[in-house]
């Protein structure tokens, strides 16, 4: 038995321990915003966030979330369902094509932002190249991402606070 | 080249799904009561229809249904500006859904506009027009998402129509609830006014009594001076679904007591299943079944992990083909022997021939040779192929994401000898389409999966599977002369290529050359041909663009100047051309180690230039910066448009740097992305992307992007290395070394 929270609310799963974390999360708990992609943590469409890191859950097994707090794209609104911050950003920026890869992508983002407040062209690059998108939304992708930085100078990411607007430093 | 011949060519493509097909009663726009079955697929309590492409509900809520599938060009939402526009609603109170698959969506507008484009029908045949041609599309089963066409065929020939009669229709209904000429009416945001005693009745109030008229084939449509929609940018309905996890992709279907099947199919094309021993995988737990396909093996179980973890204790034994020998050198080798002789013995297939060109190379102070090259090329959708099915006797229901919902019905309705009337086809959001998903192979095989178990079956295929049993973009070599001249002259152009498909122009080049051959041959392959984003653009574009700017430099002219050069009498090529020259800063000079490179690209009615400029570091190109011009008529979607040109060009680039599927053995050799690499966050260039409005036929967006990156990286990199890269991928080129003579590269 493997026991943690899924975006807040604990979960108890019976089976193998070795699924990985990405089919535990799809079918036996039935959130299918996190997307299977490759199985080989080659494209980062199954990117959740185990204890705040970015992580393929599909290399993950389910063992590994074992006591820990797993968070999903449904996990990222606040409790009033308000949009976070990078999922606002996205929408302004008109980033999704297909969406597919869209998950992961602000699932990168968001775990960016909140060990860099303020990232770089460099640190873009080094935190997102893990994520793939075909349809090839990187420049809408990295001036979300600015945008997002611009606009949440008070706090980490609490939809509640009332950021300022800056200029986002496309 | 005439417009009969892209129709046989459509014709042939869809033969294989034609199947028998009642006669057709009217179109969207006809006249006379054509609505029959529609209604009830689409309408709900309190709905009426207008016509098959509008309707409007007592709320006044109107609900564009669009014959297309999302695949992330957005097009749905230009579609619906397009309708507003026309029928000057409320554009909050505008929303979309797709078309059911049902023979009534089959897509008339598309057929018309690729049989006989979109000048060639005049006005006054339209409705015998459309009603002939809706019954070829029926006749195809066509439903497709394709050829950059959901604008360009269904929203000119369908959503303004339609909006300009719906308008028409609430006038008429106005005029006689008022008593009062309709001349005297206005109509503006979902309501129409009696101007003179300020009397207002809404869409929605009218509704009722405007679908008691006939629509008119012929309504008037706006002038672009008067659009209010069409051409501001509007959010992308579907983008709060796509960031919020709740957009429903196929693979996100969830059927009740559905079970998981993972799959190998047989890893050589043709080959078939000789032997299967699944004792060992029967007895892993949560495993329920291993079905033997015929040409592929697939294991039931209760989840997807435990399926395919099983699936590698299947023993499985093919049988022998003869394309066991078949590698990546011995089809190149085979296209080049079938070019060289077709050419020689003259067995080629013109595509086009113009003066004398076996006179201009006789007369010819240099005649410059080059054979070009291109690999195959996998889709790699970010979602693997997939579908869900349940088969409950003779009726069958598929969950599934398909570029052709309607041609997946009847596919799947003749693999399992079903009556089409019994398959539904659920269509869901399509995690990439790029032409990859124009195939009901997973849809089938997951239908004949579920009929064996008996329960509702998810079928997966695994990245390695998606890769491996893709639908190709070909491989293609393409061998070039041109004769020039003493004074520079360019006299004559040769090329002969192989593997066609469509569109049929896309090797014709736009220069005045005055002397052009232009032919094919044929040199098959055992892997079968997909559509690939711009489909044969995808190669030619390539070729072409870049091959000219070898003869540029055998005419010692910079490759701008002499493209403006022999495009003097196409205004609107130059155009693109010189916004494109201008806006990248096309004369100022270049840095050691840095390239520019320029292209010019006219496919599916629009024309694209692109700037590219690379730089050379350790022997490895970067590229830094794509500056991309469309004139695609009019853009209803500016944002959308300059979001096509950016996914074309990465797409393109994806291919152009890196992407090539390899056969040893005659088996696909590629399994992930390390093998089958595509652009990345950190080697994604600036993109900058400049509109034309010329208001010339509106032309598609989804595909042109991507033909012109190619060939304008390989001459920016021409520059920067003085290496001409005439084979795709650049990957395989050691710019370290400047390779002169790039025939032998091998």
């Amino acid at each position: 038995m493997i026991t943690f929270t899924l975006n807040g609310s604990e979960q108890s799963l019976d089976i193998d321990p070795n699924t990985p974390l990405l089919w535990a999360i799809r079918e036996n708990l039935q959130l299918t915003g996190t997307k299977f992609g490759c199985g080989v943590a080659q494209c980062g469409a199954c990117t959740v966030h185990l204890n705040g890191q970015a992580i393929r859950s599909c290399v993950t097994p389910l063992a590994a979330a074992q006591g820990s707090a797993v968070t999903t794209i449904e996990g990222l609104a606040s409790a009033e369902g308000a949009m976070h911050p990078v999922q606002e950003a996205w929408v302004a920026e008109q980033v999704p094509q297909c969406g597919y890869c869209q998950s992961g992508q602000i699932m990168s983002a968001v775990a960016l932002l909140e060990q860099n407040s303020n990232p770089d062209d460099a640190a873009i690059n080094a935190a997102m190249s893990g994520n793939i998108c075909r349809c090839g939304m990187y420049g809408r992708i990295r001036k979300a991402i600015k945008r997002a930085a611009g606009e949440s100078v008070v706090g980490v990411f609490d939809p509640k606070a009332n950021a300022p607007q800056e200029v986002s430093n496309v | 080249m005439s417009k009969l011949g892209k129709w046989s060519r459509r014709g042939f493509i869809a033969s294989g799904v034609v199947a028998g097909g009642g006669l057709v009663i009217g179109v969207a726009l006809r006249q006379g009561d054509r609505r029959g079955d529609v209604i009830s697929a689409v309408t709900t309590d309190g709905d009426e229809l207008l016509n098959i492409w509008v309707k409007i509900n007592e709320a006044g809520e109107i609900t564009a249904i669009v014959p297309h599938s999302e695949m992330g060009q957005g097009a749905q939402t230009a579609l619906a500006q397009m309708l507003a526009d026309e029928m000057d609603a409320k554009w909050s109170d505008v929303g979309f859904e797709e078309a059911p698959a049902s023979d009534d969506y089959a897509n008339w507008a598309l057929g018309k506009g690729f049989i006989l484009g979109s000048a060639a029908v005049p006005e006054a045949l339209v409705p015998t027009v459309d009603g002939a041609f809706f019954q070829v599309a029926k006749a195809m089963r066509l439903q497709i998402t394709g050829g950059s066409a959901s604008v360009r065929t269904t929203g000119v020939h369908g959503m303004r129509v339609a909006g300009a009669a719906a308008r028409e229709m609430l006038i008429k209904a106005a005029a006689g609830k008022w008593q009062v000429a309709e001349s005297e009416l206005s109509a503006s945001e979902s309501v129409i006014t009696h101007i003179a005693s300020g009397r207002t009745a809404t869409y929605a109030e009218l509704a009722s009594s405007a679908a008691l008229f006939s629509p008119s084939p012929t309504p008037k449509l706006k002038d672009i001076a008067d659009f209010k929609i069409m051409g501001k940018h509007v959010e992308r309905h579907d983008i709060p679904s796509k960031v919020d996890g709740s957009a429903a992709f196929g693979i996100d279907a969830q059927v009740p007591g559905m079970q998981y099947a993972a799959i190998k199919a047989a890893p050589v094309f043709g080959s078939a299943v000789a032997s299967v021993d699944s004792s060992k995988a029967e007895q892993r737990p949560g495993v329920t079944q291993v079905v033997n396909l015929g040409d592929a093996v697939a294991v039931v179980a209760s989840g997807y992990w435990l399926a395919e973890q099983a699936l590698k204790d299947v023993d499985v034994k093919w049988t022998k083909t003869s394309n066991d020998g078949v590698s990546t050198q011995s089809m190149r080798e085979q296209f080049t022997n079938d070019i060289t002789t077709a050419a020689a013995d003259g067995t080629s297939t013109a595509d086009l021939e113009l003066g004398d060109f076996t006179a201009a190379f006789a007369s010819a102070d240099r005649v410059l040779e080059a054979t070009y090259e291109v690999p195959f090329l996998a889709h790699a959708c970010m979602e693997p192929m997939n579908a869900t099915a349940s088969v409950n006797g003779e009726m069958c229901q598929v969950w599934v994401g398909a570029q052709n919902p309607l041609g997946f019905r009847y596919e799947v309705a003749n693999a399992l000898e079903l009556d089409p009337e019994n398959v539904t086809i659920h269509q869901h959001f399509m995690g990439g389409g790029f032409g990859r998903r124009s195939s009901a192979d997973s849809a089938i095989q997951a239908a004949t999966i579920a009929r064996e178990v008996g329960t509702p079956v998810k079928l997966i295929w695994s990245r390695a599977e998606d890769m491996q049993h893709d639908i190709y973009r070909p491989g293609v070599s393409s061998k070039f002369r041109a004769a020039v001249a003493a004074d520079g002259q360019v006299l004559a152009w040769d090329n002969v290529y192989h593997e066609k498909h469509e569109p049929a122009e896309a090797p014709v080049i736009p220069y005045a050359i005055t002397a052009q051959h232009i032919h094919h041959t044929d040199s098959p392959t055992h892997l079968p041909f997909g559509p690939w984003r711009s489909v044969d653009h995808s190669q030619h574009g390539f070729f072409t663009e870049a091959f000219f700017d070898e003869v540029a430099e055998a005419a010692g002219e910079d490759p701008y100047q002499l493209r403006r050069k022999l495009l003097k009498d196409k205004p609107r090529h130059l155009k693109v051309l010189d916004l494109a020259a201008e806006k990248a800063g096309w004369g100022e000079p270049i840095a050691q180690g840095k390239g520019r490179g320029i292209s010019l690209q006219e496919s599916f009615g629009s024309l694209v230039a692109q700037v590219v400029d690379v730089t050379l570091t350790d022997g490895k190109i970067a590229v830094d910066r794509v500056v991309c011009a469309i004139d695609a008529g009019f853009a209803v979607s500016p944002d959308g448009v300059a979001a096509q040109m950016e996914s074309g060009i990465i797409y393109g680039l994806s291919a152009a740097m890196y992407g090539e599927v390899s056969v040893v053995n005659g088996a696909v050799q590629q399994t992930a992305f390390h093998d089958y690499p595509v652009t990345r966050m950190a080697d994604s260039p600036i993109i900058e992307t400049y509109i034309i409005n010329s208001g010339e036929a509106i032309g598609g967006a989804g595909e042109p992007g991507t033909p012109g990156i190619a060939p304008a990286l390989a001459n920016a990199i021409y520059q920067a290395t003085g290496t001409r890269v005439r084979k795709l991928p650049v990957s395989q080129y050691d710019f370290n070394y400047r390779i002169e003579e790039t025939e032998e590269l091998g």
